[in-house]
């Protein structure tokens, strides 16, 4: 009994000279340094906390985070929007007419894209479009901290047509068809009078 | 018809006097538990690694002024099945138990709000009422962890009293007083009877840290750990919070109170962690007496002995008692209740019992 209370009051000073350690330790504070840092999982003295919006862990320049568009790449070729896992990728193409121009990396363009809708709130955050892009032009960026109103604001839209430009590439593309149609017609019609 | 009396204005002016010392003692009290609020969050932050408030006014000082703002605007939420009267007055009974504590406490020399020969036995008598509080807000609650939190509490606080009880008589047969003044002077260069340091040396005019309790009988050490321990359980604090033990009883007693009513049980907390530490202060750490001694030409026990040193020294002193509490509270796991009971009837009690006889014995031959 007696030497149980002995050991319970030296283990208890044992603990508080740990904590009184602690308590005059924590007035060096944190110094915001990457994970990838030697000493990084060694700090053991002063305070931990990262006050959030005035420090920041640095983190990759394209991470794991918010997904982004250069509409200018893309070729809307679809692929982002067929992998994704939880279909979070909308896309609406409407074929040109004609070639409309080159990619960065020189790869022809020949489809716009009426809508190029992303929905943030469905986002898994696998990466996986990015990785099947073959103009790599959707990438995850460093954004990770986003905060919106309405759940509506997290469907990002990239598409830089307007509703207009759009009605008239409809246009556009209708009348070709129905040229093409006719040329069809026509050329089928010649083959059957010609034999 | 009533006609004043000059000497009617003589007693007016004394009961104003009177109201002025109860605002002041209340004013006190609900600083230190802003203050004491603000410490501990500080201090359970550097010992977690973390830094605590720090948005808040310079360092995060107003965070509990905040707080109490917050507290103060919110409804007093009564439930439905609750015993409305045992529920609205527990709080005020808990805190205004503690608040009474304070009148016979001494601030300094001849600065005591009432100077009463049976200071410390009022003192003592009066914070026991907190438990009959603390009971009717758990019955009145009509909450089974409230229940169980104020049962927890009472059997704990009428346990501790007991080592509390008897470390406290075996200072004051050395004193021979309750009276918190006269023992308070016994233990400086203000004293009128003879002080030996360890019963040998004579410190009577070199006073400091040399003719404190603790140190006239050396089993007044004991005596003091034995009280410390045991105010630590009768302010409900950890390792002895089980009353309010929060993994297990949500909050204990208190779990449903809001708005002021909790800030009355919370403002007597925090109350009561001073006036334990202050009788402990006063009975065993010299008091308002100053720690520096006389060192041959250097008067600095006579110098650093009057109201305002004596002011700030038991305040000093109690602050630091606070902050060992503090300390302990974020270092040490709660105990068990029959560990709790155990460390109470098994060893402090026969420990307390032991100083008194020792303080007898001391007194009868080495005094």
């Amino acid at each position: 009994m007696f030497k149980s209370a002995i050991n319970g009051l030296t283990t208890a000073w044992k603990g508080m000279t740990l904590t009184i350690g602690h308590l005059f330790a924590s007035k060096k504070t944190r110094e915001v340094t990457r994970v990838s840092d030697d000493n990084y999982f060694k700090r053991l003295e002063g305070t931990n906390t990262i006050q959030y919006p005035k420090q920041q862990l640095p983190v990759p320049e394209v991470g794991r985070y918010q997904l982004d568009v250069e509409m200018d790449d893309c070729i809307v070729c679809d692929l982002c929007a067929k992998i994704c896992p939880v279909d979070c990728i909308d896309i609406e193409a409407i074929k040109a007419t004609e070639a409309i121009g080159q990619t960065s990396d020189g790869t022809t363009k020949r489809l716009y894209a009426a809508k190029f809708d992303i929905d943030m709130a469905k986002c898994m955050y696998c990466g996986l479009c990015t990785v099947v892009c073959p103009t790599e032009c959707i990438t995850m960026t460093n954004t990770y901290d986003r905060t919106v109103f309405e759940l509506s604001d997290l469907i990002y839209e990239f598409s830089d047509m307007t509703k207009e430009e759009a009605d008239e590439k409809r246009a556009l593309l209708e009348k070709q068809n129905a040229e093409k149609q006719a040329a069809k017609l026509a050329a089928m019609k010649k083959k059957e009078e010609g034999q | 018809m009533l006609s004043l009396h000059p000497s009617d204005f003589w007693t007016l002016s004394n009961y104003l006097i009177y109201f002025l010392v109860a605002a002041g003692l209340f004013a006190f009290a609900a600083l230190f538990a802003l203050f004491g609020v603000y410490a501990e969050r500080k201090i359970s932050a550097y010992i977690q690694d973390r830094l605590g408030p720090t948005e808040t006014g310079k360092f995060g000082s107003l965070q509990t002024f905040a707080d109490i703002l917050k507290m103060v605007q919110k409804e007093l939420i009564i439930p439905a099945k609750a015993d409305k009267w045992l529920f609205v007055l527990a709080p005020v009974i808990i805190f205004v138990a503690v608040y009474m504590g304070f009148a016979a406490l001494p601030w300094g020399p001849g600065l005591v709000p009432s100077k009463i020969n049976i200071g410390l036995y009022y003192v003592f008598a009066i914070i026991s009422i907190e438990t009959l509080g603390i009971l009717m807000a758990g019955w009145g609650s009509n909450n089974k962890y409230s229940i169980l939190g104020a049962m927890r509490s009472a059997a704990q606080i009428i346990s501790y009293e007991i080592p509390a009880g008897f470390a406290i008589i075996s200072a004051v047969m050395i004193a021979q007083s309750l009276d918190l003044q006269v023992i308070s002077t016994q233990q400086g260069v203000a004293s009128t009877e003879t002080i030996k340091f360890f019963g040998f040396w004579d410190v009577t005019h070199i006073g400091g840290l040399l003719s404190w309790n603790i140190f006239r009988a050396p089993h007044l050490i004991i005596a003091f750990v034995i009280y410390f321990i045991s105010s630590l359980a009768e302010a409900n604090r950890a390792p002895f919070d089980i009353p309010e033990a929060e993994s297990e009883l949500v909050a204990g007693f208190h779990t449903e109170y809001s708005g002021l009513g909790f800030a009355f049980v919370f403002l007597a907390e925090y109350s009561m962690m001073f006036l334990v530490s202050m009788i402990g202060v006063v009975l065993f750490l010299g008091a308002w007496n100053t720690p520096l001694p006389n060192i041959g030409a250097l008067k600095l026990a006579d110098w650093t002995t009057n109201i305002w040193w004596g002011i700030f020294w038991v305040a000093i002193k109690s602050l630091a008692l606070v902050g060992v509490q503090m300390w302990i509270r974020w270092t040490l796991p709660r105990l068990r209740v029959d560990q709790l009971m155990n460390l109470c009837w098994k060893v402090l009690t026969p420990l307390a019992f032991a100083c008194i006889l020792i303080s007898g014995v001391w007194r009868l031959w080495l005094m």
